[in-house]
């Protein structure tokens, strides 16, 4: 008999997938992007324009107009004309027929958004594929139910439209963040200025094509692209009645500044440092699935991965060889191919980062384990990484990562994994893997999260609302919820 | 060999969504080119042609075995399956019949399907299978047993029939289809192969709810766990269900991602199938010459 502590399983070294990418072809990408204002494509007052980038192959893929003050002056004072003259007025039921005319478009083409967004942001072509495009289109498909019905979801209240929401949005999911930002805006009976990130501006300016083939009213949607500056000039600019922002603490907290003392409202989705805990007597195989999906779903550029693992002490050791059996399977690569699990990091700055703090989690001291997975040379890409031996204090336990490395840590009783999974400035989610039903409600609880998954991870739905805690921001999105942002009540 | 048997009242718990998830995010890989036609041909290796009708009679095993020696003249190359498997009565004409083709012999016992007798009948058809010149032995599980929570005997019963079995190889049914949870799968998984099971099987293939991937991937990760634990490697075999290519390849794929490289080959697993053999070969032929062809160029042995 072997001896059972050197058993490792062998895996995919010889067995190496034959290529399968999708096809480039259906994806329609203009040379030159300008801004969409007033329900035109206008060019930039600033005259400028950058680069983005596929980060897979470091490609060049379009240029996109950078707008500045003057841009988002102009864009405000479209939106407001719009708010005022058209969509403010407009009874809820007509407003409804032009967001279930987007949802039903994005389903018509959700290949070719499917495609872009994996060519400009990295990931791989089966999440845009399987999550990000049928999950955006349900956005809308919910929010147009809602908007002939605002008085039923705040009954007395006579709910009314803000004005016009200055939205601004990541990089990790660009065109599912639209769809969030949008749709319940437009419900509501608000006109928007979107500005998406500056790595990934490709699907929302599709979107602003979308909503010109559907016809509706210019002004009502206005996509501006630009970098931090740009989001600067929307945020502080008067016209403005609500700002909805997604992304880091750090701009989160220059935002709410900005915005202190000015009447606009304000919704922050900000980052996450999400615990992912696992009892003794979880289902162990469908835990380690979870643990996975929670961290290496995107890349890890998910503002609520799952990025500190909690074991009980007593399963520690299977749950580690599981997890480290798993990482080998998992396909690193060319996100175009179907069979990718793990595509590009988003950019160059952000696999910068990612490698930093892999570099100070060895640092502090915390034991490193990384698939054998062999990565492209050009692109952007980073293989999935494991620390264990990771004490609260490292840093790769208490900031946020924003890429696909997991820290590990074990604990033994129930008040000692809340009090780990609590001890962090963060709130946005957190997972709870057990069989007892009890424990379940005793965790949730107790858990300061916005979101708590019980037995699962990472899963998402129009109707249910997301949200943080302390640092990862306020307000909620998604759900009835969601319509409270977008409303005077 | 195994010095502690674990308490099976206590066996690792299954989560029905996630399995179902994980199993169907197999289906999510795309084989194509070179790894299609290995998969395809991998496949083939691995199936145990079978027919268990009341019906059978010697030229049906007869021409049964012809098909599993020469699966498609009209396509040079091909491996064999694994094995064919058949009733008790039917062994000695499936054993003559495949010679020295390397092909084994399994035989089905125990009371199959339903393995409602006796301990004593049970052996007793064990050894006339052996005696017949089976290579493999099929058992059933006392379902009924089980289910009551009578976990010893269904422990004892596979752990006297391995005895009977000496060196032939002995595959376990759980009929998974009849256990009703994933738990239970699990739990089924775990004494069958502390007992001395040297293949876990899904299903007789006598009811309507046979081998699926969510169930075989709870018995495969049942099989990983013991692996670690003992030393010792487990087969696996899927029965019932699976006729179509590309399903298969998806097992395969299942396969290659929870066991590894070490089980991919028909030692450690098999796909119990009739009918599986003739879609594979119509997908090889249509690999090669671009078009599919008629069910009628396809001999149904």
């Amino acid at each position: 008999m072997a001896k059972t502590s050197t058993l490792r399983l062998k895996f995919d070294s010889t067995r190496t997938l034959a290529p399968a990418p999708e096809s480039k072809s259906i994806a329609k990408i203009a040379e030159r992007y300008e801004l969409f204002i007033n329900g035109k494509f206008e060019k930039p007052a600033s005259k400028k324009y950058f680069n983005t980038v596929n980060p897979a192959t470091e490609e060049v893929l379009s240029k996109v107009a950078a707008a500045n003050a003057a841009d988002v002056d102009k864009v405000v004072m479209a939106a407001r004309n719009a708010y005022n003259k058209v969509w403010g007025k407009m009874p809820g039921k007509e407003r409804a027929k032009y967001i279930f005319r987007i949802a039903r478009l994005i389903q018509e083409r959700a290949r070719e958004f499917a495609v872009i967004e994996t060519l400009d942001g990295g990931k791989p072509i089966r999440e845009s594929r399987d999550f990000d495009v049928p999950t955006a289109a349900n956005h809308f498909f919910y929010y147009a139910g809602w908007a002939d019905k605002l008085e039923y979801a705040f009954p007395n209240r006579n709910p009314q439209p803000l004005g016009v929401a200055g939205q601004i949005i990541p990089w990790n999911f660009p065109l599912l963040m639209a769809a969030w930002k949008i749709a319940p805006a437009l419900a509501c009976g608000n006109t928007v200025v979107l500005k998406p990130a500056e790595t990934t501006p490709l699907t929302a300016l599709k979107l602003a094509e979308l909503i010109q083939e559907a016809d509706l009213p210019p002004g009502v949607v206005n996509i501006i692209t630009g970098a931090g500056d740009t989001g600067a000039a929307l945020v502080n600019h008067p016209g403005i009645n609500k700002v909805a922002f997604t992304g880091s603490t750090e701009v989160g907290k220059i935002i709410q500044k900005a915005v202190a003392g000015t009447g606009k409202k304000l919704t922050l989705e900000l980052g996450g440092k999400a615990a992912n805990i696992i009892f003794d007597d979880a289902p162990l195989d469908q835990a380690v699935e979870g643990v996975i999906n929670g961290i290496f779903f995107n890349q890890g550029h998910v503002c609520c991965a799952g990025s500190r693992l909690l074991v009980q002490e007593s399963v520690y050791k299977q749950v580690l060889q599981k997890l480290k059996d798993r990482l080998e399977t998992l396909i690193v690569g060319d996100p175009m191919d179907k069979n990718t699990d793990i595509g590009a990091i988003n950019s160059r700055q952000q696999l910068e980062v990612i490698n930093k703090y892999i570099k100070i989690g060895q640092q502090e001291g915390a034991e490193m384990f990384q698939s054998s997975a062999v990565i492209p040379k050009k692109g952007f890409y980073c293989r999935p990484t494991l620390f264990t031996n990771v004490a609260q204090s490292n840093r790769i336990a208490q900031e946020e990562i924003f890429g696909p490395v997991l820290s590990i840590q074990t604990f033994r009783t129930e008040d000692e994994a809340i009090e780990k999974a609590n001890n962090t400035p963060f709130g946005l989610s957190a997972g709870v893997w057990t069989d007892k039903g009890s424990k379940i409600f005793n965790m949730t609880s107790k858990l300061k999260a916005g979101v708590v998954w019980a037995n699962t991870y990472n899963k998402f739905d129009p109707v249910s609302p997301f949200g943080g805690f302390k640092e990862s921001g306020f307000g909620r999105e998604g759900g009835l919820h969601g319509l409270g942002a977008y409303l005077k009540v | 060999m195994i010095t502690a048997i674990p308490d099976f009242t206590i066996t690792p718990r299954i989560d029905q969504v996630g399995v179902e998830e994980r199993a169907a995010r197999f289906t999510k890989r795309s084989l194509k080119e070179d790894t299609k036609l290995n998969g395809l041909k991998l496949a083939l290796n691995m199936i145990d042609l079978t027919t268990l009708e009341g019906k059978d009679t010697d030229g049906k095993v007869k021409q049964l075995c012809y098909k599993a020696r020469h699966l498609h003249d009209a396509y040079p190359g091909l491996p064999t399956v694994a094995a064919v498997c058949v009733y008790p009565s039917m062994v000695g004409m499936a054993k003559k019949a495949l010679g020295d083709s390397g092909i084994k012999v399994a035989s089905v016992a125990t009371a199959f399907p339903s393995g409602q007798s006796t301990r004593d009948v049970k052996i007793r058809d064990t050894k006339y299978a052996l005696a017949q010149g089976a290579d493999e032995i099929d058992m059933v599980i006392s379902r009924g047993k089980f289910h009551q929570g009578e976990y010893n005997f269904v422990f004892d019963e596979i752990a006297t029939i391995k005895e009977v079995c000496g060196d032939a190889r002995l595959k376990v049914i759980l009929e998974t289809g009849e256990l009703g949870t994933y738990d239970k799968v699990r739990k089924a998984s775990d004494i069958a192969m502390y007992a001395g099971a040297d293949f876990i099987k899904t299903s007789t293939g006598k009811i309507p709810s046979a081998a699926t991937m969510p169930v075989t991937l709870v018995m495969l990760e049942a099989i990983r766990d013991f692996y670690y634990k003992t030393g010792k490697k487990i087969a696996m075999k899927p029965a019932g269900g699976i006729s179509k290519a590309k399903l298969a390849l998806h097992y395969l794929v299942m396969l290659n991602e929870v066991l590894g490289e070490g089980w991919m080959n028909n030692e450690w697993f098999r796909f119990g199938a009739s009918s599986l053999a003739n879609d594979i070969l119509m997908q090889l032929m249509k690999q090669r010459t671009g078009v599919y062809q008629s069910g009628d160029y396809f001999a149904n042995d």
